[in-house]
Order: structure tokens, then C-alpha cells, then sequence
């Protein structure tokens, strides 16, 4: 099957810096595909020579088979990490404005209900909160019921409970068979949300598949944690486990046989935690320095 | 050209514009105050020097007539007589004389031509003497045009420029080139709103302050109209062309001053230039706000037709049609990161 976007050896260089260098990947319509990567790595450069916004130093991007053209603009909906909104126009008044920009614009109602703008719509764009924010910038980055949906960092700066708000609503889309192509730095997010991910660092892919696929490839173990007391000395050198903040490291192939043997050896195991890698830790082994950093 | 797009951003920037107050309010207090201020300061009309006009067709020189040697007299030279003598009428200047045919006329309703006409005849007693009368044109119908015509100076060059360069700055014409909304449907949005607002807040001025002032009006009012907007246009698509690139609101703002200031000082908004040096005189005359000063002016103050304030319109045509185009031209989205 021909995949929606194509984006094949895309180069992005400023002065003597390649934000984006030698790029390649296919996103499937339908997905919702992670580009994931600590600040600077060139998820955004990526996603905006995507959306037809920076042109690339080489390189292609490919919709639907075809050569990305300014009249991609009718047919995707994007939502960009620093948006001011016109001042002085009300929610509503925003959504008539971009509604006009586009020959077929959603109605209203349905925007509305989607992203939960009722309870604001004759708000003044000055005096939203950070997620009534969001809300309104991703309603009109469906106004034109576009086949794509590209998301820049949608959720940074949003408060734990307006994320997870953020996360139903990108759910929603995702029902409606709409293809999502989001940027994070938030490595739940990309867990919860992403059915395919890409991996940057340095302007380049440094990994891609499926969450779980790639957290099989690279962590064949989950990790055992038991506070430090509870556990004899000399079971701790002799498997040469880590303490980490009070706590012992216990890396296991198999969780089974690895609490038979702590049942066997008399250990405790109250307060005893089991803990999958996830993609923070996929990224620490990849470059050896945190998501955050 | 989407005509729904183009006026959804109108629309829009209007909606804009009007609601904020403190804006609107400055707009419309900012010229009322300053012709209050003129008219009360300049009340008597008062002016330290006389002025004393002189036909060209006859060239003379202080060894000839030693009355152009007198101080504290400023001569100024005309080459059409009925435009002159409109100035005597207007109170513009004090006497009128043709040297050739040993005539001079005076204005019997103004004191300072009485005091001229003393003083000239101390030296040249042999003129034969005309008479017109007219009363004195206050400095306030005067300065009316170019307060007004400054105002919209600066509200078509940082209404147009420093938006321009607020919307590149935060996003807002990211945001908007991620639409099918062309760059010509959001800048002649930007510009004939712009229009529209400053036609309107001027007229508003205009009317408000007649209220107050009785100005002196001449000529037509549509003529008025036409040239006021004219020249707002050319003032407006040179805000576009001073912010066709830009992303600093600090550039901007020194661009726009440097623009502003020159045409505020010499483009005849305060002072007559007549008289000024030439060079003064050519400079003034590539400045977009001379050409809408001195054609309302005209039009208010000497009943002139377009026909008759054609130069200046010819002027501001050209100017607009290549600030647009260069604006046009360079206007960039500046969408890089």
C-alpha cells in the first residue's frame, strides 16, 4: 500500500549547521506516527518542510505519491508549537475567520463538540488558559477536515490533567481514521498515542518501528526493585545487583524464576516493584544521555 | 483572489483595530488635542515677520529698490499673479507688488498689510495702488490639513508596518501561510482595511472638530475625500515596503521613525515652505506627505478642483504604484525558523 507521506533523504542546513541530516521514512494513513527527540533535534524543521511551511536544502517530501505543493494547505491540518492567535477576536470569531480560508470547512458544531469549546466560545483569544489554548489551535487545525493532522508539540506547558484531556482528544481523531503525525518530547505521550515512532538526535534518525517492537529489540529484561533492607549483603554482591536510591536494581530475564529465587533465598518481598523499559529508557541506551536533557 | 478570504481577514483586522480602546482612543484624541493646542497658541495669528510677495515677471534686485533690503521682511516670489493675490486675499502675505508696472496691491482688512504699505511707500512713493480685501485664514484652517494629513502619516505607516512585522514576529503569519490564504489576499486585506480605518477615523477627527473650529472649506468635499485617500494609500503601501522583510519589532520601529520624522518637518504640516531653500523645497517634494498636505490644503484653503491639485496627485499615483510594487515584491512571509 502507498503510504500517505513519504519523506525520502530530507536535508535541512543553516549556515554551517544540518538541522535536519539525510531523513528518510513512510507514514501509513490512518497511523498516528512519533517524531520523538530531545529539544534541537529537528523534530519541528522535520514536520514543518512536511507541512510545506520551510522549503528543504535537499531532499523530498512525498503526499500521496506527489510532490508536496502549496496546495497540500487544503488538504492537512497543523497545529504549531508557538502560535499567537489574532488578539481581540473571540474563539468564535477565530473559527469564522479560518473557516473562510478553506473550501470545505467543518461545521462548527462538530469542532466544537470535538474539542470541547463550549464552555469558551465567546472568550476573547487573550484570556485563555493554556489548554482551552491548545483546544482552540487544534480545532482549527481540523477546520478544513483535513486527511493529515500534523501536532507540534501540542501538550508542553500544559498542566498533567490538560494533558491527559489532550490525549482523549487525539484519540478521538485518531477514531475518525485521520492519519496524526505528532512531535514530543514527552515519552508517555508517544507510548500512549503513537502506533509507529521515529527516533532523532542531532538532526538524524537514530531509530523507528513500533514502541513495543522497538522496546523488545533493544530490552529483552523489565527491572525488579526491592528497598535495600530487605535484601542480604552478600545477595547483592554476588549478583553484582545496583543500589539505586535505597532501592536494588534486580535486571530479569524472567520474572518468574527471579522471584522463586528471592522466595527460596527468604527475601521479603513487600514494597517489591516491577517496572518495564520504556521509551526514556530506549532513548538513554540509543545516545547515552536523557530525553530531557 | 478569494473575495471570502480576503474579506474574513478584512474583517477581521478591523474587529481588531476598533476594540482596542486604548488605540481607538489615542487615534482619535491625539489630533483633536494638538489643533486645541495650535488654535489656542496661535489665536491672534500672530507672525514676527511680514511677508511680502513679488511678482517674477519683473526681476529686480535691492540696488534697484531699496525696499528689498528692508529687514525682518521675507519676499517671496510668484509667477502667476490671481494665485498671489489669493494669497494677499488669504491673508498668506501682506502686499503684492509688480516692480514693472509700478503697482502694488494691499488688503484693506489686514493690519500687517496697513504697516507694509507704510513701509513701501517710504521708499517707493510712485506706485499706483489696487486694493483687494479677504479675511485672514486662522492658523487653524491652515494647520488643519497637515495635523490631519500627519496623523494618518502615522497610523497607515505603524497601523500597516508594525503590525506587519507583530504578526511575522508571533507567529500569527506562520499560522496563516499554513492556509490557502495567498500573500496578495493578506496584504491588500492588511492595506485597504487600513484605509478604511483611517478614512474613517479622519473623518470622524474632521467633523468632530468642525464642530469646534468652523474650518475654512473652499473646494469640494468629495475632492477632499478623494485626495485624502489617495494619500493614505501611498502612506500605507510605504508602511508595507518599510516592513516587507522585517521580524524585529526595534528595526521596525527606528525604519518607521526614520520615515516618519523627515516628512513631520518638511512636509509642510507646520510651516509654510515657502521661502525654504530649494534644496529643502526638492527634498520635501519626494516625501509622500508633502503631495496630500499641500492638495487638501489647496482644495480647503483656495477652492482648488483635482484638475487644479493634479501635480499632486500624479505625485502620490506614482509613489503608491511603486511602494506596492516594490512591497509586493520583497514581502516575505519569514517563515524560517
Amino acid at each position: 500500500m502507498q503510504p500517505i507521506l513519504a519523506v525520502k533523504n530530507l536535508v535541512k542546513q543553516y549556515r554551517d549547521v544540518f538541522a535536519v541530516n539525510d531523513v528518510s521514512f513512510a507514514i501509513e494513513a490512518g497511523q498516528c506516527f512519533g517524531l520523538l527527540g530531545p529539544n534541537g533535534a529537528g523534530k519541528t524543521t522535520t514536520i514543518e518542510i512536511m507541512e510545506g511551511i520551510i522549503k528543504p536544502t535537499s531532499g523530498q517530501v512525498l503526499y500521496q505519491g506527489q510532490p508536496v505543493t502549496s496546495a497540500i494547505a487544503q488538504q492537512i491540518g497543523i497545529q504549531f508549537q508557538h502560535t499567537a492567535l489574532q488578539d481581540f477576536l473571540t474563539v468564535k470569531e477565530t473559527l469564522d475567520l479560518f473557516s473562510s480560508f478553506y473550501q470545505h470547512a467543518l461545521p462548527h458544531e462538530a469542532l466544537i463538540d470535538l474539542c470541547d469549546l463550549s464552555e469558551f466560545l465567546n472568550r476573547d483569544n487573550r484570556l485563555l488558559s493554556g489548554g482551552q489554548r491548545q483546544r482552540l489551535l487544534l480545532a482549527l487545525a481540523l477546520i478544513n477536515d483535513p486527511e493529515v493532522v500534523f501536532l507540534d508539540e501540542p501538550t508542553t506547558g500544559l498542566d498533567p490533567q490538560a494533558r491527559r484531556n489532550f490525549w482523549q482528544l487525539i484519540q478521538n481523531i485518531k477514531a475518525q481514521n485521520k492519519t496524526v503525525v505528532l512531535t514530543t518530547h514527552y515519552m508517555d505521550e508517544a507510548e500512549q498515542l503513537c502506533d509507529q515512532v521515529v527516533v532523532m538526535d542531532h538532526g538524524k534518525i537514530i531509530e523507528q518501528g513500533t514502541p513495543n517492537n522497538l522496546l523488545k529489540k533493544h530490552f529483552g529484561h523489565v527491572f525488579i526493585y526491592l528497598p535495600t533492607t530487605q535484601v542480604p549483603n552478600d545477595l547483592i554482591a554476588e549478583h553484582r545487583w545496583q543500589v539505586i536510591n535505597d532501592n536494588v536494581e534486580i535486571v530479569s530475564e524472567n520474572v518468574e524464576s527471579t522471584l522463586s529465587m528471592l522466595i527460596a533465598k527468604q527475601v521479603p518481598l513487600a514494597q517489591l516493584q516491577v517496572k518495564s523499559a520504556n521509551l526514556d529508557d530506549l532513548f538513554l541506551k540509543l545516545t547515552g544521555h536523557s530525553l530531557r536533557e | 483572489m478569494n473575495f471570502s478570504r480576503f474579506f474574513a481577514v478584512f474583517k477581521a483586522r478591523n474587529l481588531e483595530f476598533f476594540r482596542d480602546k486604548s488605540s481607538l482612543g489615542w487615534n482619535l484624541i491625539f489630533p483633536v488635542l494638538l489643533l486645541v493646542g495650535f488654535a489656542f497658541v496661535f489665536n491672534d495669528d500672530s507672525k514676527a515677520v511680514y511677508k511680502v510677495g513679488l511678482l517674477s515677471s519683473s526681476a529686480t534686485s535691492s540696488a534697484e529698490h531699496a525696499f528689498l533690503a528692508t529687514k525682518h521682511i521675507e519676499f517671496i516670489h510668484y509667477e502667476d499673479l490671481e494665485k498671489a493675490k489669493q494669497k494677499l486675499t488669504h491673508h498668506s502675505i501682506d502686499l503684492l507688488i509688480d516692480f514693472e508696472k509700478s503697482e502694488y496691491w494691499r488688503n484693506t482688512l489686514s493690519t500687517n498689510s496697513y504697516f507694509t504699505e507704510k513701509l513701501f511707500l517710504a521708499e517707493e512713493s510712485t506706485f499706483s495702488s489696487q486694493t483687494l480685501s479677504g479675511e485672514a485664514i486662522r492658523y487653524v484652517d491652515w494647520v488643519l490639513p497637515g495635523i490631519l494629513g500627519m496623523n494618518m502619516m502615522f497610523s497607515c505607516l505603524f497601523g500597516v508596518g508594525y503590525v506587519i512585522v507583530r504578526y511575522r514576529k508571533n507567529h500569527v503569519l506562520k499560522r496563516l501561510k499554513a492556509t490557502p490564504l495567498s500573500a496578495f489576499e493578506f496584504v491588500s486585506a492588511q492595506l485597504l482595511s487600513r484605509l478604511f480605518i483611517v478614512t474613517f477615523m479622519s473623518s470622524v477627527v474632521f467633523i468632530g472638530c468642525n464642530f469646534m473650529f468652523n474650518f475654512y472649506m473652499l473646494g469640494s468635499y468629495i475632492d477632499l475625500l478623494f485626495v485624502a485617500m489617495l494619500g493614505a494609500m501611498s502612506l500605507i503601501s510605504l508602511g508595507l515596503l518599510v516592513a516587507s522583510r522585517s521580524k524585529s519589532e526595534e528595526l521596525i520601529g527606528g525604519l518607521l521613525n526614520l520615515t516618519s520624522w523627515p516628512m513631520m518637518l518638511l512636509s509642510g504640516v507646520w510651516f509654510s515652505l515657502e521661502g525654504a531653500p530649494q534644496e529643502v523645497q526638492w527634498f520635501a517634494d519626494i516625501l509622500p506627505l508633502t503631495h496630500l498636505v499641500s492638495a487638501a490644503r489647496e482644495i480647503m484653503t483656495e477652492g482648488a478642483t483635482l484638475g487644479d491639485v493634479s501635480y499632486h496627485i500624479s505625485v502620490l499615483a506614482v509613489m503608491t504604484s511603486i511602494f506596492l510594487t516594490l512591497g509586493a515584491y520583497f514581502f516575505s512571509w519569514n517563515t524560517d525558523r
